[in-house]
């Protein structure tokens, strides 16, 4: 079973609702950490042993003896990577998305796949047992998706193994990358005007995936009550609310999940799986 | 003309209320929120849109089903899992690349322009305002970011103007890049948690990547006094001004719930005093980056 955890608005709580739900369930759980720009599950879990691995993009590699000079393939770069003149070939990596388009519209086969790192796969148990797997994306690089889709290659398939997925924030291509193929998506978010209008945008891309939507109110207590109205009129469960606390928010400075501390929360969180998973089986 | 902007590296440690909070305080600035996956500066500005612009920067793959003999070479082909099993292109995974058209034998694949998201010009209390908004799981974030830019400078140099404040994205990639490079200056909120100092550490690191000049605010610094001396210090190290820290107050939400930046909500608080503070050492650091350049 695989649950996403995404937001819309950034710090509204993914990453501590994955780990708290992790650490409350314990047996099978897998943690996913989506957000290769900035990952920080094991920020709050660190690894006690952990692979690292590259994470590569496909780029062409050209033979300049073989190549012809027909341009096909500069004229079909849809990124304007390549560009050909009598002198040579020159090609910029970093602007290129690696669909191999250059390669099949070569007429001398002068292009083979080649292969650029664009950041790395970190993968490991933590001290409660769990598997976390994040991405890194280098610094500079600006594609990310293809390292999200290397930590999504790593989730456990078997039956009794829960997976969740922290997703990065926003909307857009590296959100959807990670909510994709998911059972559940939780969404997180806090009852303030900035809450809300991000939760619209995160509900209007989930549904277009077909994917089950729960929401999670982190910080009530602050703002307003227009994220209760919003989630009522669209009919979309809201399955937990975590207290607006000065305590929860200064062991999240240190690092700390608060359900370590605050050991009832644990029996919230299982109740929240279960919901979950009447959730899935509708 | 400068540009700051105003990035964090983790999301929502107030990027834009700050952005909101200088924009208040600047005077005669231009806005721009390059936060285009999930823009909320136009909640405090309330800006009067007064022309839209449709922002088509790719193009998407549509299957003629009556064409299409199901010879599975787009499939085979496409390298980002676009083509479902019933050979439907998934505008969601689509990148618009075109190899599905060329790998067709039967000419079944067309490529149509996309609309990734529209573009705002707008007026705000403050100043002119540049923003857009992405369609719901549309790419080309980066494409977008650089064109709400362009516009900011546009409307700087039509109005005179002398200053753009950028409210930019979280993260470090495509986003964070279109929205950095080539400005004056970079204003990076970060909080003192754990979480937050190693997503500062990266940010900082794109700035130096691409050598442009930065500035740290440190929010919520009395959440964990220990957390903001030891950014202090990292900052310190590294040669990187701290150019201001704000309290942990609750007021932030409330002038959200009210649509107000700080110093419109509570101008005699203690928050806007601080913010005052802050425009004025970060005013410094861009006169000295621009007598350096």
């Amino acid at each position: 079973m695989k649950i996403a955890i995404a937001s819309g608005k950034g710090g509204t709580g993914k990453t501590s609702v994955a780990v708290n739900l992790a650490l409350s369930l314990r047996d099978s759980v897998q943690i996913l950490d989506c957000d290769a720009d900035e990952p920080n599950v094991h920020t709050l879990l660190p690894l006690t042993q952990d692979q690292i691995q590259p994470v590569f993009t496909m780029v062409p590699e050209f033979d300049e003896t073989k190549c012809t000079r027909s341009k096909n393939c500069s004229a079909f770069c849809p990124t304007h990577a390549i560009f050909v003149s009598d002198q040579g070939i020159t090609f910029f990596p970093e602007i290129c998305i690696g669909c191999g388009g250059c390669i099949l519209s070569c007429p001398s086969q002068a292009i083979q796949e080649g292969q650029r790192q664009l950041g790395v796969l970190h993968q490991g148990m933590t001290a409660p047992g769990i598997e976390v797997v994040y991405g890194e994306l280098d610094v500079g690089e600006p594609f990310v998706v293809p390292v999200i889709k290397a930590v999504k290659d790593q989730a456990k398939n078997s039956e009794g193994t829960v997976v969740l997925v922290d997703c990065p924030p926003g909307v857009s291509c590296p959100m959807v990358e990670s909510v994709h193929g998911v059972d559940y998506c939780l969404l997180v978010t806090e009852p303030t005007p900035f809450g809300l209008h991000d939760l619209r945008l995160a509900v209007d891309t989930v549904r277009q995936l077909n994917i089950p939507i729960g929401v999670i109110v982190n910080r009530a207590g602050i703002g307003d009550q227009q994220v209760f109205t919003y989630c009522a009129s669209e009919d979309i469960p809201i399955l937990l609310e975590i207290p607006h606390s000065r305590e929860i928010a200064e062991l999240f400075s240190e690092g700390i999940p608060f359900t370590q501390r605050m050991p009832d929360w644990q029996s919230k969180f299982r109740e929240l799986f279960q919901v979950i998973q009447e959730g899935i089986r509708k | 003309m400068k540009e700051l902007v105003v990035v964090s590296g983790k999301g929502g440690t107030g990027k834009t209320t700050i952005a909101a909070a200088l924009a208040a305080l600047v005077s005669e600035p231009v806005v721009a929120d390059c936060d285009v996956d999930a823009p909320n500066l136009h909640l405090l500005l309330d800006p009067k849109v007064q022309d839209t612009e449709e922002f088509i920067a790719a193009n998407v793959a549509v299957i003629d089903p009556t064409l299409c003999r199901a010879c599975g070479a787009c499939e085979l082909n496409c390298r980002f899992g676009a083509i479902g099993s019933d050979f439907v292109v998934d505008p969601i995974m689509c990148e618009g690349c075109g190899v599905c058209e060329v790998s067709c034998p039967y000419n079944a694949v067309q490529m149509r322009e996309r609309l990734s998201g529209y573009i705002y010009t707008s007026k705000t209390r403050f100043g002119p305002m540049a923003h857009a908004l992405l369609l719901a799981g549309e790419s080309n974030s980066g494409k977008m970011v650089a064109r709400v830019r362009e516009l900011a400078r546009t409307l700087t140099e039509t109005t005179e103007k002398e200053l753009i404040i950028v409210d930019g994205p979280p993260g470090i990639a495509c986003a964070t890049i279109a929205a950095i490079t080539g400005s004056s200056a970079g204003l990076v909120v970060t909080e003192p948690t754990v979480p937050a100092i190693h997503d500062l550490k990266r940010v900082l690191s794109l700035f130096q990547h691409f050598t442009i000049p930065v500035m740290v605010v440190i929010n919520k610094a009395d959440l964990n006094l220990r957390k903001s001396k030891e950014i202090e210090s990292f900052c310190k190290e590294k040669d990187i001004p701290v150019v201001g820290q704000l309290p942990y107050d609750p007021i932030m939400y409330k002038a959200v719930v009210a649509g107000q930046t700080i110093i419109e909500y509570a101008p005699n608080h203690q928050l806007s005093t601080n913010l005052q503070n802050l425009w004025e050492k970060v005013e410094q650091q861009l006169d000295s980056i621009s007598r350096s350049t």
